[in-house]
C-alpha cells in the first residue's frame, strides 16, 4: 500500500492503460498454445479487473483528494511526456502525455468496469467459438484503445487512438467473418468512420496552423487568449470546429453518418454491449467534451441541430423493428443525440453526465438480449413472447435498465436525461422559438422512447410465445453472464445523481462540470451566465418528465395490450410513415446511389489512367530495359570479349610465329647469334659515335 | 700499316668464318669455319699487341696465340668426338641431321 500511496497519478495511468495491451500481446503471441486456447479469456480478464481496480483507486485519490475544486494533473507540465515528432527545431515538436482531470478519471471508471463486466459475460457468452483467444485479444486491445483515447492530451495522438479504436471495431464487428453480414458491416463501419475521420484530420491540421500546438491544456489558453484579445479569426475557428465535429459524427452516429451503427450488430453481442453502447459511441461525446472550450456558439447550435436530429431520426425508426438488437442500435443512436443535444445547449456536466449513465443502463440492455438471444438461438423479435418465466433474471434486469432509459423516477437515466431538458429549456429561454426545439424535440423523443422500449419488452418477455419450439428450448444463461447483468442493473438503479457518499458527498455532474470552462457557455447566455438550473425549473422538468412517461405508457398500453386500436390497424392505417421508418428513411439507399456511385464512378475513371497510363509507362520501361539489355549484350560479346579474344589471338599467332625460331638447326642459332651480336654492336656504334 | 688493315683481314675472315659455319651441311666443313673464326681472333690479338705503341718486350699477343692454337686444337678435338656420335645415330654427318631441340 506504501507503494500504492506514493505512485504518481501518471503512473497509475500508464499502468491502466498498458495492462490491457499486455493481455492482447499475451494472446497473440500465446495464440496456439494449449493454455490460451483452453483458458484464452483468463489473462485479459485479470488485466482488465487490475486496471478497474486501480482506475477506482485512481479516482478515489483524484477525487478525494481534489473534490469540485477541479483537479488537472497534466504530465506534460509535471515534465513526463513522449515527444511524438520532433524534427531538432522548434518548428515541429509535438508532445504527447497524459491528462489527469476529473472527466478523466470518470471516463477511466466506466470504461474500465464496462469493459470488465463485458469481459466476464463473453466468458459465458463466446463458450465453444472457435476463436475464443482471438476474440479476448481483441477485447483486451480495444480496451487499451479506448483507454489510451481517454488518457491523452494531444489530439494527434488521441486521432491516433480514435483511429484504433474504428480498428478494433472492424476486427470484433466482422468476427464471425465467414457468414455474410459481418464482414460487411465491418467495412460499411470503418469506412463511415473514415469518412468523418477527414474532417477531423483536416480540423487538427487548422487548429495547429492557428495555435501551432495540439496540446488540449494548451490549446485552452491559447483559445481564451485568442478571443480575449479580440483576435476574431471566429469563421477560421469556427470551421475548424466544425471539422472536428466530423469525427464525434461519424464516430458517435450521428444523424447522416449514423448509417453503420445497426449494420454492427452483426458483430457478436458482447462487442455490441461494450463498444457500441458504452464506449466506443462515446468516445465521440467524449472528444466534444474534451474540446469545449474550443467551439463558438455556431458550431454548439449545429452540434445541438444534429443531436436533436438524431435523438428523433433513430427514436421514430427503433419503433418499427422486429430485430432486438437494431431496436437498441436505434436506442443508442437516440441517446447519443441526446447526449450532443445536451453539450450543444451549454449542458456540459449533464451531457457527460448521461454518457455515464446510458453506458451502464444500455450495456445492460445489450447483454440482456444477449442473453435472451443465447437462450431462444434467434433475434427475430417475431418468434420470441412470455419469456419472462423461463428467464427470470434476464428479465429483471432487462427490465430495470429500460425504466432507467425511460427515465423512471429514482432511476440513473433519470436524472441525466431531466437535466438535458433542464438545459435544453434554459437554452430555449434565451432565444428565438427555433431554440425550443431542442427542448420540444427531446421531450417527444422520451415519449417515442419509452414506447419503443415497452414494445420491446411486451414482444420479448410478456404475452404469449409465438415461437414454441424455441420457448420449450430457452434456458436461463449461466452465472458468468447473469453476474454482470445484476451488476449493471444495479449500477443503472443506484444512479449516481444522488450524493456519493464516499467522495465527500459531492454529486457526480457537478464533479463532471467543475473544470469545464464557461466561456462559450457564457457567450450563449449572456447576462444568465446561470448553468446550474433553478428549483422551480427542477420540479418543472420533473412534472414533464411525469407527463411524458404518462403520456407513453398510455399510448403503448392502448396500442399493444388493449389493442384498440391494434398496432396492425396502424400500421395499414399509416403504411406509408411505416414503409418509411423500416426502410430506415432510405439513407442507405440514398448513400449507394450518391456516394458510392460516384466513388465506384471516379474509381473507374482511375482504373483508366491506371491501365492506360501507369501501366504503358511500366511496360514501356520495361521494353526499354530489354532492349538495353540487348545493346548491352552485343556490347559484352563483341567489345569486351573481343577485347580478351585478341589477346589470346595475338599470343598465340605471335607464339606460332616465334615457335619456328626454334628449327633445331644448330646452324641458324649460330646465325641468330652472331646477328645478334651485329645489331648490338651497331647500337653502341650509333649510341655514342 | 695501321692496324685498321688488320683489322680488316680479321673481321674479313671472322664473316667468312661464320658463313661457313652457317652455310654448311658437312660437320667437317662447319669445324672449318670454326678453326677460321678462331684465327681470325688470333690475329686481331696479334695486331694489338704490335700496333699498341708501347713496350713490345712482353711477348703477350704471340703467347695469347699459341694458346689460342692449343684451345683450337682441343676444340676441334672434341668436336670430332661429337661428330663420331652423330654418326653414330645418324647415316651421314649432315647438321641438319639431330633436330631434337626443336619442337
Amino acid at each position: 500500500m506504501e507503494f500504492f500511496n506514493t505512485m504518481q497519478p501518471v503512473g497509475y495511468a500508464l499502468a491502466i492503460l498498458l495492462l490491457p495491451l499486455l493481455a492482447f500481446c499475451f494472446n497473440a503471441f500465446t495464440y496456439r498454445t494449449g493454455f490460451t486456447r483452453r483458458h484464452g479469456h483468463r489473462v485479459p480478464v485479470l488485466a482488465i479487473f487490475v486496471a478497474l481496480l486501480l482506475s477506482l483507486s485512481l479516482f478515489d485519490k483524484v477525487i478525494l483528494d481534489h473534490g469540485q475544486e477541479g483537479f488537472t494533473w497534466s504530465s506534460v507540465e509535471k515534465g513526463f511526456y513522449w515527444n511524438v515528432v520532433d524534427l531538432g527545431t522548434n518548428a515541429l515538436q509535438i508532445k504527447a502525455g497524459v491528462l489527469i482531470d476529473n472527466l478523466t478519471v470518470v471516463m477511466l471508471v466506466v470504461v474500465t468496469l464496462v469493459s470488465f463486466l463485458v469481459h466476464v459475460y463473453s466468458i459465458g457468452y463466446m463458450h465453444g467459438d472457435a476463436r475464443f483467444p482471438r476474440f479476448f485479444a481483441f477485447l483486451a486491445l480495444f480496451s487499451f484503445s479506448m483507454l489510451g483515447l481517454v488518457l491523452t492530451d494531444n489530439l494527434l495522438v488521441l486521432f491516433c487512438f480514435w483511429e484504433l479504436v474504428g480498428f478494433c471495431s472492424y476486427l470484433l464487428i466482422g468476427f464471425w467473418f465467414e457468414q455474410d453480414e459481418p464482414p460487411k458491416a465491418s467495412v460499411k463501419a470503418f469506412m463511415v468512420n473514415r469518412f468523418g475521420d477527414v474532417g477531423f484530420l483536416i480540423g487538427i491540421l487548422i487548429v495547429y496552423q492557428m495555435f501551432g500546438t495540439l496540446d488540449v491544456g494548451e490549446l485552452k489558453t491559447a483559445v481564451g487568449f485568442h478571443n480575449a484579445t479580440g483576435l476574431a479569426d471566429g469563421q477560421l475557428l469556427t470551421l475548424a470546429g466544425l471539422l472536428l465535429f466530423c469525427g464525434p459524427m461519424a464516430k458517435s452516429a450521428q444523424f447522416p453518418m449514423h448509417v453503420w451503427l445497426p449494420d454492427a450488430m452483426a458483430g457478436p453481442t458482447p462487442v455490441s454491449a461494450l463498444i457500441h453502447a458504452a464506449t466506443m459511441v462515446a468516445a465521440g461525446v467524449y472528444m466534444v467534451g474534451r474540446m469545449y472550450y474550443f467551439f463558438t456558439p455556431p458550431v454548439l447550435m449545429f452540434i445541438a441541430a444534429i443531436g436533436t436530429m438524431t435523438a428523433i431520426i433513430a427514436a421514430s425508426i427503433g419503433l418499427v423493428h422486429n430485430n432486438i438488437k437494431k431496436v437498441l442500435a436505434y436506442s443508442t443512436c437516440s441517446q447519443l443525440g441526446y447526449m450532443m443535444l445536451a453539450l450543444g445547449v451549454g449542458g456540459f456536466g449533464a451531457g457527460l453526465f448521461h454518457l455515464y449513465t446510458h453506458a451502464f443502463f444500455k450495456a445492460c440492455l445489450f447483454l440482456g438480449a444477449g442473453s435472451v438471444i443465447h437462450a431462444v438461438h434467434t433475434e427475430d423479435l417475431r418468434r420470441m413472447g412470455g419469456l419472462q418465466h423461463k428467464l427470470p433474471i434476464t428479465y429483471r434486469t432487462f427490465m430495470v435498465a429500460t425504466l432507467a432509459l425511460a427515465g423512471v423516477p429514482f432511476f440513473s437515466g433519470a436524472f441525466s436525461k431531466e437535466m438535458i431538458i433542464e438545459h435544453a429549456i434554459l437554452w430555449g429561454m434565451h432565444g428565438s422559438f427555433a431554440h425550443w426545439l431542442p427542448a420540444i424535440i427531446a421531450c417527444f423523443g422520451a415519449v417515442l422512447t419509452l414506447f419503443y422500449m415497452m414494445r420491446l419488452i411486451h414482444l420479448t418477455f410478456w404475452g404469449e410465445p409465438r415461437d414454441h419450439h424455441a420457448y420449450e428450448h430457452a434456458h436461463e444463461s449461466p452465472a458468468t453472464m447473469t453476474v454482470p447483468l445484476l451488476v449493471l442493473a444495479f449500477l443503472s438503479f443506484v444512479s449516481v445523481g444522488w450524493p456519493i457518499p464516499f467522495v465527500g458527498g459531492h454529486k457526480l455532474p457537478e464533479l463532471l462540470a467543475a473544470p469545464a470552462p464557461a466561456r462559450y457557455v457564457t457567450e450563449l447566455f449572456g447576462e444568465h451566465a446561470e448553468h446550474h438550473a433553478s428549483s422551480w425549473l427542477v420540479g418543472l422538468v420533473f412534472l414533464i418528465s411525469l407527463v411524458i412517461l404518462a403520456v407513453g405508457w398510455t399510448l403503448f398500453t392502448a396500442v399493444y395490450r388493449k389493442r384498440q386500436p391494434a398496432p396492425e390497424w396502424w400500421v395499414a392505417k399509416f403504411h406509408w410513415g411505416y414503409d418509411l421508418l423500416s426502410g430506415l428513411y432510405y439513407i442507405d439507399e440514398m448513400y449507394q446511389a450518391t456516394i458510392v456511385r460516384g466513388g465506384n464512378f471516379v474509381c473507374s475513371l482511375f482504373r483508366v489512367i491506371d491501365v492506360h497510363g501507369v501501366d504503358f509507362m511500366v511496360n514501356f520501361v520495361g521494353t526499354l530495359g530489354q532492349f538495353l539489355a540487348k545493346l548491352q549484350g552485343v556490347f559484352d560479346r563483341v567489345v569486351v570479349d573481343g577485347l580478351v579474344d585478341l589477346w589470346w589471338h595475338l599470343s598465340q599467332g605471335m607464339s606460332k610465329r616465334l615457335r619456328r625460331i626454334q628449327t633445331g638447326n644448330v646452324q641458324d642459332y649460330l646465325a641468330f647469334a652472331v646477328g645478334g651480336m651485329v645489331l648490338v654492336f651497331l647500337t653502341f656504334w650509333f649510341l655514342n659515335p | 700499316m695501321s692496324i685498321s688493315h688488320y683489322v680488316f683481314i680479321s673481321t674479313a675472315l671472322f664473316v667468312l668464318g661464320v658463313f661457313t659455319m652457317v652455310a654448311r651441311r658437312n660437320a667437317i666443313y662447319v669445324l672449318m669455319g670454326a678453326e677460321l673464326i678462331v684465327n681470325a681472333a688470333a690475329l686481331n690479338f696479334v695486331a694489338f699487341w704490335r700496333h699498341k705503341g708501347a713496350e713490345m718486350t712482353q711477348m703477350s699477343g704471340q703467347m695469347f696465340t699459341i694458346f689460342i692454337i692449343i684451345l683450337a686444337a682441343a676444340e676441334a678435338a672434341v668436336a670430332l668426338g661429337i661428330i663420331l656420335q652423330i654418326y653414330h645415330h645418324f647415316p651421314n654427318i649432315d647438321v641438319t641431321g639431330p633436330k631434337s631441340l626443336s619442337q
